[in-house]
């Protein structure tokens, strides 16, 4: 350790360490990750987000595995809350996985051709 | 591969010791069975304070806190919350689920939201194996200031400024104590790290060593560039491992990122630690002793002055500082000595960590700004007494101070403050006691305690320790009578004005206070030869009461079978066969049985 900077450097890469542990004000991605989400393929679709996420050093992004919210059929469902907005979408495989991720995630625009309900809490 | 969720498993002491140890080991089998072990990220963190309901597993990002986790519930978490994303509510903290079953995050549930965290800031969130997660937490950079952008006497000035007083107890200005070390001009001056915690009930110093021992080592150097010294020794009672064995790793970790070592960041300051083990003397924690037990000597005080400041380690300027003091000294001198006179009262700025711990629900350890008051943080915090019990007195100070009664609980808690009620500060260990304990008692207890640990090299410390000791025996064996009460208050004073030092003149203390604050008591155990607490056993008899279901357990968890009665009726005991153990009173269900 010979200057501030040396520090500095040591933290800011240790930052994905620990941020995770605190309040989680940012944008939350919650994937079906019940029976049903996990038969029709989520786990692939939420290790995507995990690693877009760290690829991009996003510390405002966490991913979460929720449970089944009802519509088996229509699985993977991943929903993205951002504040008081709640987007919900449905039939996730990878490919769509990508496109919320680049389009709504870091665009800010929503993936219309996957929705099934955008509301407020 | 990058992780999705953190498991923070609490491993502080008392985790361990309910069973923490093994958890980390299931949490491996069962992701790894799951196939999502590299996923998740699994830290050994140190106490998270709640210590009455550990051990705990917090998960993130959304903040779970599950409580009192056993082996075999590590399957459920990891198959349903970390496979499925349930949360497994019946394991969740109670608190931390509300009416419309929203279970909040870790820091939201009061225990945690009421708090101040300064010196205990990481303390279970951070591993304390790992000094990156430290320097991610900010750690180094209140050094990193101080050595670049601050003089030496700048760094006095800073600490003199932010008002901190030290935290073992004495309350005295630690930057006015660095003063005087920097003005003694010597060409080799120490540090040392006051880690022999040895109040009975108290363990804030052995958290922070476990959970965050960086922050040790931190104020440390801070200090000896403060003051001039190169040079640091950390005292740890040896019954303390796992703090012994974090300081280790720490030390090694620090030395291999060059932040101990020669030349630190560049300025041409160096800085070397090392660990001296203590045998567990009480007498260890007074400054003069713990300097004779480094030094290879039998832990005894000695006459002040001089003072270590000035003729300390090998008649060099050494300060000692206690282990909760150093670890506000790297925020201090972070976020500034503005920020922190900012927290607290006029005269006692920042905040205090406390081991709660007694007749309390949620025993642990806890930190309130200064001027908090002893009901919030015994009735908001702690979550009142067990069983709707009332609340008799609360002890802080452990041997060396006073009960504080149920009438002055809104006290703000400072170091007057608690001076003036006669107790005091203490390093912090803050003991509930409701109306089931016998105020006589506990005096005995803490006497016996000092009696021990009395170093022998003054007579009234050694004589009158031992003396006090056997009048409460006498009061509590019901052969007391008034005169004696006064006595033994005569003594107590003599023995806190002539004693060497601060174990001798502070062992009377919990008598004087007790005395002070409830002389009925006293006055019942040698006039009406009672105990109103019902613990003395030579002035209690134990009945039934009528309320008694009949259930047959006390008889037959009696040692002596002095219990008689058939099922479903009431039954009878036999004072004359009793030998008070009071076991009885334990196991009943319905709470029958008193002690009159």
């Amino acid at each position: 350790m010979k200057s501030l900077d040396d520090l500095k450097k040591i933290r800011d890469a240790s930052q994905s360490k620990v941020t995770m542990r605190g309040k989680n004000v940012g944008t939350r991605i919650l994937v079906g990750m019940a029976t049903c989400g996990i038969s029709a393929g989520a786990r692939p679709v939420m290790n995507l987000f995990v690693e877009e996420i760290a690829k991009r050093d996003l510390n405002t992004v966490t991913v979460t595995p929720v449970g089944c919210i009802g519509e088996c059929a229509i699985e993977p469902i991943v929903e993205v809350l951002q504040g008081e907005k709640r987007t919900t979408y449905c039939r996730v495989d990878e490919e769509v996985a990508k496109r919320i991720f680049n389009e709504h995630i870091i665009g800010g625009k929503v993936v219309n051709d996957n929705v099934i309900g955008k509301y407020r809490l | 591969m990058n992780e999705r969720a953190h498991v923070l498993i609490c491993s502080g002491s008392m985790c361990v010791s309910r069973g923490a140890k093994t958890l980390r080991d299931e949490f491996e089998e069962h992701l790894s069975r799951l196939g999502i072990r590299d996923e998740i990220k699994i830290v050994n963190t140190g106490c998270v304070g709640l210590c009455e309901q550990g051990p705990f597993v917090i998960v993130y990002p959304e903040g779970v806190f599950y409580s009192t986790v056993k082996n075999k519930d590590i399957k459920t978490i990891c198959e349903e919350h970390l496979y499925k994303g349930r949360i497994v509510e019946k394991l969740v903290f109670d608190e931390a689920i509300d009416e419309n079953h929203t279970v909040k995050a870790f820091d939201e549930i009061k225990f945690y939201a009421k708090q101040t965290r300064v010196a205990i800031r990481n303390c279970g969130l951070i591993n304390p194996d790992d000094i990156e997660e430290y320097i991610a937490k900010d750690g180094y950079r209140g050094l990193g200031k101080a050595l670049i952008e601050m003089k030496p006497i700048e760094v006095v000035e800073e600490m003199i400024a932010s008002g901190l007083r030290g935290r073992g107890g004495g309350g005295f200005s630690t930057g006015i104590k660095w003063r005087f070390a920097y003005n003694n001009e010597n060409d080799q001056k120490y540090i040392i790290c006051n880690a022999d915690e040895g109040d009975p009930g108290a363990f804030m110093d052995r958290a922070l060593l476990e959970g965050d021992p960086h922050s040790i080592l931190e104020g440390m150097m801070i200090g000896g560039y403060a003051i001039g010294a190169d040079k640091g020794y950390i005292y740890v009672r040896i019954e303390y491992p796992t703090a012994i064995e974090k300081l280790k790793i720490a030390i090694a970790q620090a030395k291999e990122y060059g932040l101990l070592g020669k030349d630190i960041f560049g300025s041409g300051f160096n800085f070397d630690i090392e660990i001296r083990l203590g045998a567990g003397a009480f007498v260890c924690g007074e400054e003069t002793a713990l300097i004779a037990s480094i030094e290879g000597g039998r832990g005894m005080s000695r006459n002040k002055p001089p003072f270590p400041a000035a003729k300390g380690l090998w008649g060099r300027p050494t300060i000692i500082n206690n282990v909760e003091t150093l670890a506000n000294i790297p925020a201090i001198l972070f976020q500034g000595a503005e920020w922190f006179s900012r927290i607290g009262t006029e005269r006692s700025k920042g905040t205090k960590v406390f081991s709660l711990g007694g007749n309390i629900k949620n025993a642990g350890l806890v930190e309130v700004p200064m001027g908090t008051t002893l009901r919030e943080v015994i009735y908001e915090i702690g979550g009142g007494i067990p069983k709707n019990k009332a609340l008799k007195a609360v002890q802080t100070g452990g041997p060396s101070g006073g009960a504080i009664p149920e009438s002055n609980l809104d006290l703000k808690i400072e170091y007057e403050t608690l001076i003036e009620a006669g107790s005091m500060m203490g390093s912090g260990g803050m003991v509930v006691i409701d109306e089931d304990n016998c105020m006589v008692d506990i005096c005995r207890f803490y006497l016996e305690f000092t009696v021990e640990e009395s170093c022998g090299k003054c007579t009234p410390c050694r004589e009158g320790t031992k003396k006090m000791l056997e009048m409460l025996e006498i009061i509590s064996s019901g052969h007391g009578t008034l005169e004696d009460l006064d006595k033994l208050e005569n003594l107590a004073h003599m023995v806190k004005n002539s004693s060497l030092c601060g174990l001798g003149q502070a062992a009377p203390n919990p008598i004087l206070s007790m005395l002070d604050n409830f002389r009925d008591e006293f006055e019942a155990h040698v006039v009406d030869k009672k105990c109103p607490g019902g613990v003395c056993k030579p002035l209690i008899n134990l009945y039934v009461q009528d309320n008694c279901i009949g259930c047959t357990k006390c008889a037959t968890n009696c040692p002596v079978s002095c219990i008689s009665g058939s099922l479903k009726e009431m039954h009878v005991i036999d004072n004359s066969a009793c030998i008070k153990c009071g076991i009885c009173k334990n196991v009943c269900p319905v709470d029958a049985i008193i002690s009159v």
